[in-house]
């Protein structure tokens, strides 16, 4: 396929993809370099390449989610896989199938790559060790939300060509963000140097030993950030009153026209979706010139194309090499 | 006389008695009879040349689960898990379904027992009814029934003026409070330490704190109690600043105790980092800081029992997800060897120390009369070799369940025979290990 000439030797290894802590960063760079050569598949006549005809992906999604199961399930078709969705919204192990039995249930009907979202940081983890069908992590509690993280560097090396020495600034409710992990892992593994923001009922434990830079005040590193990652306030993940009133959070981490004025003047503004307008961030930023939100999701589907057909590539070479012993 | 017993030539260790040299124990009638050169001859000899003989091990702290989920263990099951991990007497929790909360309840874990005929089995009862932290459950009669303290363990009593109401009223009876110390707020929907590896692995911590807090108010309310009326024991506690707050209420003389588990001192919140259920345990395991702290409480004579927390879990049930499997860890038939482990092999304590630790201050914070090898006690006796070298090895557990981290460590330390009441309840040699 289309992979850049600087990780030509390289070759993938792994079939499931369940977070970007554990990949290297020639790993990650190999992942985009893949999206990239998938790029022009979405700009045909005719969207769609053979390599996953015949393979059977499936959407376990046990979360609400429509960009990511969408994503997801177009980036399958792109690549002529067959999609079968499956969302159970009750995923309360008491009321019901576990989700190892679903799972093996699934794969006892011929599935080759399980796409899951789950409430439970390290569920696709556990489905790694238990079945043989490849595992895509699309978001675990709030612990990894791979693709995210990667369509995220995507576009910010798209518009930027490196991450190398960039100054990214991650703002909101740290503590209970996936983005925020994935994005962290990706964003530090490929140069960039990361700040998370947001007050400190929502910094997670000792966020002190992860590799960031940590700011209680917006006003502090607007100036300085050449991307700006403004996450979701998750309501439905808060729990307690980490902060006084949604009127106080706006004032002290909200992105505001005013803000913005003091932002550098090529500073992108992303935000993973969906937007609670004039919350985390004004209509005006959301929608203006330095905003790449909407390519963001564009890329969403590139870099998924890419993530699917390597894992499936590297479970058909095991495959071989198991059976040539 | 009636059945006489003599174990020649062992390594006798009496912490109890100063004993710790090589020497015979005779046993007639249940009961100790002698300690030291025994010329007498037996029918009934047990050669113990090159092993250690001590008074049967004390577990203060298991979960036989009956009634009420006897698919993970029973009391039948725990009791021969019990004796083939050197346990002559252990207490089980009153955390059952239901709980144990009235002397009928008592009665029946007793009968199992006695049916079971492995272990002496002894249980706390609930401090409140239902264990859900509000009205006290009836001490008198569990105490009379012979409840040997109390206990809402699986969680703690979170009300400090109820809390208080238990310590006033078990002055009547001269009992052991035991609490699991977690303040619930704080420890919120946690499922294991809170801190770097919480964070990474975007599972919701358990604070140090949580324990902190609890213990730091019960001591607070223990100081209301009048000397000499009751006991306060802190069970499994797992952090250094626990060990800090049982330094100073130790030192103000206190009647407070305290007892360690083998997973938290072997083992950290490192090992939760590929979502392994078999470490998910409550209180959670910690950081090397906290086992360093521990280890040197240990050291410095501040903890008073050495127990397993032995809480068996199905295999379906800890398949899940690590936010919905269930806290607990097996630890009866290998709490020996992972003590030796941890403790003795690292020089912390000797071996009278470890025993005084499994076996007398045991039974003394539960108030009952065992633990040493002194003439005229009921003869509870664990025959240990040293040396021997192997493999733990689940599928060979009496337990019911499996879910133990420590499958396929290699330790050392191995018992050979536990004697309950006079009578061989294990031997190594008629079930392999």
């Amino acid at each position: 396929m289309a992979e850049k000439g600087k990780t030509k030797e390289f070759k993938w290894q792994r079939k499931h993809l369940l977070g970007l802590r554990e990949l290297t960063a020639e790993e990650i760079t190999y992942i985009l370099d893949t999206a990239q050569g998938f790029e022009e598949i979405s700009a045909r006549a005719v969207k769609k390449a053979p390599p996953l005809r015949g393979k059977l992906v499936v959407n376990l999604f046990f979360e609400d989610s429509t960009r990511t199961r969408n994503s997801f399930a177009l980036a399958a078709n792109r690549l002529s896989a067959d999609v079968v969705e499956f969302t159970k919204k009750d995923s309360s192990v008491s009321k019901g199938e576990t989700l190892l039995d679903t799972a093996r249930n699934l794969e006892a009907m011929g599935i080759d790559i399980v796409v899951i979202r789950h409430n439970a940081g390290g569920a696709p983890t556990l489905l790694s060790k238990y079945i043989n069908a490849c595992v895509v992590n699309a978001g675990d509690g709030y612990c990894e939300h791979p693709t995210q993280g990667l369509l995220d560097v995507f576009t910010i090396r798209k518009r930027k060509g490196s991450l190398k020495g960039l100054k990214i600034a991650i703002v909101g409710d740290i503590s209970h963000s996936r983005v925020a992990r994935s994005d962290m892992w990706a964003m530090t593994k490929l140069g960039a140097e990361v700040t998370f923001v947001g007050p400190p009922t929502l910094m997670p434990p000792k966020v002190e030993q992860l590799p960031v830079k940590i700011s209680y005040s917006l006003d502090d590193v607007i100036e300085k950030v050449d991307v700006i990652n403004m996450l979701r306030i998750q309501f439905e993940r808060l729990g307690g009153n980490p902060f006084p009133s949604v009127r106080e959070y706006s004032h002290y981490f909200g992105l505001t026209v005013e803000r913005m004025k003091r932002a550098k003047p090529d500073i992108l503004v992303m935000h993973p979706g969906p937007i609670n307008r004039g919350l985390e961030i004004e209509s005006e930023v959301a929608d203006g010139k330095n905003s790449v939100i909407l390519q963001q999701v564009t890329n969403g589907v590139t870099v998924r194309m890419a993530v699917l057909f390597l894992v499936n590539q590297a479970a058909a070479e095991k495959q071989a090499e198991a059976q040539n012993g | 006389m009636g059945d006489e017993l003599l174990i020649k030539n062992g390594r006798v260790i009496d912490p109890a008695n100063k004993i710790n040299r090589k020497c015979d124990v005779l046993i007639a009638d249940e009961k100790f009879v002698e300690v030291g050169r025994v010329k007498k001859s037996v029918a009934n000899v047990i050669d113990a040349t090159g092993k250690l003989v001590v008074p049967g091990l004390i577990d203060i702290h298991v979960h036989f689960r009956e009634p009420g989920d006897e698919e993970e263990e029973t009391i039948a099951s725990g009791s021969a898990a019990a004796v083939a991990g050197g346990f002559t007497s252990v207490v089980c929790m009153p955390n059952t379904t239901p709980p144990i909360e009235d002397e009928t309840d008592v009665e029946y874990v007793h009968r199992k027992a006695r049916k079971a005929r492995k272990t002496h089995v002894y249980t706390m009862g609930s401090i409140t009814k239902g264990r859900e932290g509000v009205e006290l459950a009836e001490m008198g009669f569990m105490s009379q029934a012979g409840a040997v303290g109390f206990t809402d363990d699986g969680s703690g009593v979170q009300d400090a003026s109820v809390m208080l109401r238990a310590l006033k009223y078990a002055q009547m009876f001269n009992v052991v409070i035991a609490q699991h110390c977690q303040d619930d707020k704080i420890a919120g929907k946690g499922v294991m330490n809170s801190g770097y590896y919480s964070t990474i692995l975007g599972l919701p911590g358990l604070d140090p704190l949580a324990e902190e807090a609890m213990l730091w108010r019960d001591i607070q309310l223990v100081k209301k109690i009048k000397a000499g009326t009751v006991r306060y024991h802190a069970q499994h506690i797992s952090t250094a600043g626990s060990v800090e707050l049982i330094r100073a209420a130790k030192k103000l003389g206190l009647p407070v105790t305290c007892e360690v588990t083998p997973h938290h001192l072997l083992l950290t919140e490192k090992c939760c980092a590929e979502y392994d259920t078999n470490y998910k345990v409550n209180p959670p395991l910690r950081t090397e800081k906290d086992i360093e702290a521990l280890k040197e409480a240990i050291a410095d004579g501040l903890v008073d029992a050495l127990v397993t927390d032995h809480a068996p879990h199905l295999q379906s049930e800890k398949e899940l997800e690590f936010l919905a499997a269930p806290f607990g860890l097996i630890g009866l038939e290998c709490a020996l060897p992972l003590y030796i482990k941890s403790l003795v092999e690292p020089g912390i304590l000797d071996w009278p120390g470890l025993i005084r630790l499994m076996a007398e201050k045991p039974a003394k914070i539960i108030g009952v009369d065992k633990g040493t090898m002194s003439k005229g006690k009921q003869a509870d006796v664990t025959i240990i070799d040293p040396n021997a070298e192997y493999k733990i090895d689940v599928n060979t557990f009496r337990s019911k369940s499996k879910n133990c981290p420590y499958n396929s460590w290699t330790v050392k330390g191995r018992v050979e025979k536990t004697i309950v009441g006079g009578e061989i309840r294990f031997s190594a040699e008629s079930c392999p290990p």
